[in-house]
């Protein structure tokens, strides 16, 4: 029988930097909250279009998500940390998207997939929002006309890297306060 | 076409004035009605016992090229006989008003609100006259030619960048 081990060389997370000795690991308490944030965020997929289809192969089994600590994605916008928002956005979906970003607890990103989300995309017109940054700021944004999976992966993993450096304290700074001020969210 | 000049005469007969023009489109008889008759043609095409045009597929609205006219359009059906009819009616943009279909036809009322949400034709006598599809905000009516395609908010679409 072939040995099939070699081909299954699993890689765990980095440890942060600390002073290694007998029986102890001591680092900051940042960078451990940082490490285990960026690997369980839980995904709130807000799929309105083509973009969302590109969304359900990076959770199938092909692409597989879950691989990055996105196992389990959240359909109440309460427990998620990471609002996915993909496909073209109506204005008249604006409110709702908006009450939804709303009811997430801190911390929360927003990773933004495809062209309409970004920009409007194609539909320049009277009926679709020209990007999702108009009403809520964003993290990342995907661009595509849809992204495939790998894109979509990258732009979580570029949400990864964004939660693993945040100061803890940087949500209750004024620079972070101004900013979600600036969208008129209190 | 047989179906036009049957209609053309049952019309004319009732209503000599009406029927401002008439001609055969996509195997479509179609006729231009005045304003002020449309209301008694259609209840007329509807209750007649012969034509009986008793279901309207679509109701719509339209703007003339010239942008001073606005009109409205509908497509009866005679289902026993398969006969379909077009029927439009033109009138001043500065006073887009026209009787409702609601009391002949209670399958107009959400068709005549998208054609005022688009058009911002006042349809007289409609229950619920408000805006069906659009933002509640929107003030002005997306549909007409005066209205700028792309959204005028946008400033990463210079000309500059597009060549124009």
């Amino acid at each position: 029988m072939k040995e099939l081990t070699k081909r299954t060389k699993l890689e765990m997370a980095k440890s942060p930097q600390g002073i290694e000795g007998p029986g102890f690991f001591a680092t900051k308490l940042e960078d451990v909250i940082g490490l285990a944030r960026a690997n369980s965020l839980w995904p709130l997929p807000f799929a309105t279009s083509c973009c969302g289809i590109e969304f359900m192969a990076t959770m199938a089994s092909n692409y597989d998500l879950a691989r990055f600590g996105s196992e389990r994605l959240s359909f109440s916008p309460r427990q998620a940390d990471m609002l996915m928002v993909m496909g073209t956005i109506a204005k008249k979906m604006g409110p709702t998207l908006r009450q939804v970003y709303e009811q997430m607890a801190e911390p929360k990103w927003v990773l933004c997939v495809g062209a309409c989300a970004c920009s409007g995309g194609i539909f320049d017109s009277y009926s679709v929002l020209q990007g999702i940054d108009r009403i809520i700021p964003v993290d990342v944004y995907v661009p595509g006309c849809p992204p495939r999976p790998e894109q979509i992966i990258d732009g979580v993993l570029k949400i990864q890297e964004l939660a693993k450096n945040e100061s803890l304290r940087r949500r209750d700074s004024p620079e972070y306060k101004k900013l979600l001020n600036s969208y008129g969210i209190e | 076409m047989e179906l036009l000049e049957k209609i053309k005469t049952a019309i004319t007969e009732k209503f000599p004035q009406a029927i401002e023009n008439y001609e055969v489109s996509y195997d479509f008889p179609v006729f231009y009605i005045k304003k002020d008759e449309i209301h008694q043609v259609l209840e007329f095409l509807k209750t007649d016992t012969e034509l009986n045009f008793h279901f309207l597929t679509d109701l719509t609205g339209i703007q003339s090229a010239d942008e001073k006219q606005l009109g409205v359009i509908y497509h009866l059906h005679n289902m026993p006989k398969n006969y379909r009819v077009r029927l439009k009616t033109y009138f001043d943009i500065n006073k887009p008003e026209i009787p409702t279909a609601t009391d002949l036809w209670p399958g107009a009322n959400w068709m005549e609100r998208e054609t005022y949400d688009f058009f911002g034709v006042k349809f007289k006598g409609h229950p619920k006259l408000k805006k069906i599809l659009n933002v509640d905000e929107m003030d002005a009516f997306p549909l007409r030619k005066d209205f700028p395609l792309e959204d005028q908010t946008r400033d990463d679409k210079s000309d500059k960048m597009f060549g124009r």
